[in-house]
């Protein structure tokens, strides 16, 4: 649905030059919930707004829905972005417009007759829950509103993509997760496919399919969002976790441990999670163990575990017991 | 009264007078408000281009605009003569008035313009172009309704200022209020006649100007 090829944007001239994406290539598959997550100046805002051309690559190809945006002329271009929406972190509504105009604003733009623009914009009212502040100001409305009227706005026009520049980092965390549980009932019921940028993790782990860390100017890992998650390769993306996690998962891999033990991290996905698998194996092989740290959450709808343990026997006895519940499907890792 | 006798004062004449003030001022300010309005928007979309020739547009209606506005009013009515005749046919009285007027207000207001529009958020024009809306439509669509209650005070401003010039073309003959101070006043020491005018200038432009606030209230969202 989107394809960037080989995108450089540099910014500045001669001595002043700061490359804000260095030959980045990504690709977006329709229909799904893709993430991009990286610390302040890697590049998000950059890389996102080369989606649509709001800035437009010094060099490279935007295919957005097998168009290259890059080779646009003017008017074709406005065209285009008409299948683009786009939400940004402060909004951007207009002041002087009530919430009603305020959807109705891209429609009117294309020239939409009035009749059809009432009929939208109702629909659209509905569909983010402001029924009952259609002729308020935005000055009138909380944060989570403005983003609701935000989304009615760029969907107004019926877009192929929604395009998410950091649309929740101005939101308390209640109000976040009602914004982004708007954004995945929409990608449901609309099939439309969504790029949202973030720099945190709980909002990837929330809505999204596929996952890319980007780090100055280039994507360092990339993939689905339990891949990325459960087993992270890169060292930003492993921070990114970390942080997630907290400080107590670093407080149990310093136990103290002998010669013999094991201080290991297993990760139980899906179904799995729920399972007895850890006790029935110790009781079949006869390790002992020891619980130092445990989390159970969900990516997107799948739940999953990790349970850092410390098995203690001897070396065959912890040996036999990590080939079982690996054989059991939990993935596991030798901590020490 | 401090040696002061208004029964010698002619109402009438001061009623004429009055009607002439406004009439200058409702004319030059319309056709104010119909050259400054684009001009401040052409400065605006200018200024903000990156290409080096419209920067360089930018550059000389910059000074032009500068000129207009360090010239004295007086010298620029008196400059102005052979452009006012051309246009109005004379270079005195109500309508001679309007034309330099205007030339004088125009550049201020524009300027004015170009700053309320300065203030609209950057954020909010890009989301417009990131809908597809076109240079104009952002123009007519975005920009100057969001800029609105800039826009109103400084219109008000402007008019405010016109009631000053109107009364400074008072002294080449100009007709209106300002005049009136000048003959009497001035020339006759009929201190009566100035202080009566003087007064009847800042009675107008406290209307104006309570007008004005009325206005951009309303039309605040923020
Ligand atoms: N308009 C600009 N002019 C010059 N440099 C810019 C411009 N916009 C961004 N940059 C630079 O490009 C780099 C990437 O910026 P970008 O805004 O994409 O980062 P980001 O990942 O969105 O950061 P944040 O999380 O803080 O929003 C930074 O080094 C920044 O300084
Ligand atoms: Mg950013």
């Amino acid at each position: 649905m989107i394809e960037l090829k080989q995108v450089t944007k540099k910014y500045g001239k001669g001595a002043k030059t700061t490359e804000a994406l260095s030959g980045l290539d990504l690709t977006v598959h329709k229909g799904e919930i893709f993430g991009v997550i990286g610390h302040s100046g890697a590049g998000k805002s950059t890389l996102i707004r080369c989606m649509n051309l709001l800035e437009r690559p010094t060099s490279g190809e935007v295919w957005v829905d097998g168009v290259d945006l890059t080779k646009l002329g003017k008017q074709q271009l406005q065209t285009q972005r008409r299948k683009i929406g786009m939400i940004f972190q402060h909004f951007n509504l207009l002041s002087s417009a009530t919430v009603y105009d305020n959807i109705a604003f891209p429609l009117r733009l294309a020239h939409v007759d009035k009749t059809a623009v009432a009929a939208k914009v109702d629909e659209l009212l509905q569909l983010v829950g402001l029924e009952a502040h259609r002729d308020k100001y935005p000055a009138q409305l909380s944060g989570g509103q403005k983003q609701r009227v935000g989304i009615a706005r760029a969907l107004a026009s019926d877009p192929q993509v929604l395009l998410c520049d950091e649309a929740t980092s101005a939101l308390d965390p209640q109000t976040t997760d009602s914004i982004l549980k708007l954004l995945l009932d929409i990608n449901r019921k609309l099939h439309l496919t969504i790029v949202l940028i973030t720099h945190e993790m709980h909002v990837i782990q929330s809505i999204c399919d596929r996952v890319a860390v980007i780090h100055q100017g280039g994507i360092v890992e990339e993939g689905t969002v339990t891949d990325v998650f459960l087993k992270p390769k890169h060292p930003v993306t492993r921070e990114f976790i970390q942080g997630q996690a907290g400080e107590s998962a670093q407080l149990a891999l310093q136990a103290p441990h002998d010669g013999s033990s094991r201080i290991c991290k297993l990760t139980f996905l899906g179904e799995k999670t729920y399972d007895s698998i850890l006790s029935r194996t110790a009781r079949e092989t006869g390790v002992d163990f020891a619980i130092l740290q445990g989390t159970i959450s969900k990516i997107k709808d799948i739940p999953y575990g990790q349970l850092i343990v410390r098995l203690e026997g001897d070396a065959e006895t912890i040996e036999k017991t990590i080939q079982r519940v690996t054989a059991e499907g939990l993935d596991v890792e030798v901590m020490n | 009264m401090w040696g002061l006798d208004f029964s010698v004062l002619d109402w009438n004449e001061i009623g004429v007078a009055s009607l002439d003030t406004l009439k200058m001022l409702v004319a030059s300010a319309v056709f104010t408000f119909i050259l400054g309005l684009p001009l401040g928007v052409l400065l605006y979309q200018c200024s903000r281009s990156s290409s080096g020739w419209v920067r360089a547009v930018y550059n000389i209606l910059s000074v032009i605009v500068n000129i207009l506005r360090s010239v004295p009013f007086i010298i620029l009515i008196v400059a102005l003569i052979p452009f006012t005749v051309s246009i109005v046919g004379v270079s005195y009285g109500v309508l001679g008035t309007i034309p330099p007027l205007v030339i004088g207000a125009a550049p201020f207001f524009a300027r004015l313009v170009e700053t309320s529009l300065r203030e609209v958020d950057r954020g909010v024009l890009e989301a417009a172009q990131s809908m597809g809306a076109s240079t104009w439509q952002i123009i007519l669509k975005v920009l100057l309704p969001e800029a609105r209650p800039g826009l109103l005070a400084g219109l008000t401003i402007t008019v405010v200022t016109l009631v000053s010039y109107t009364a400074m073309s008072g002294m080449v003959g100009g007709g209106g209020l300002g005049d009136l101070a000048i003959r009497y006043g001035y020339y006759r020491y009929q201190k009566e006649v100035m202080i009566i005018s003087v007064l009847a200038m800042i009675v107008l432009v406290q209307l104006l100007q309570m007008a004005g606030d009325r206005l951009v209230r309303h039309f605040t969202r923020k």
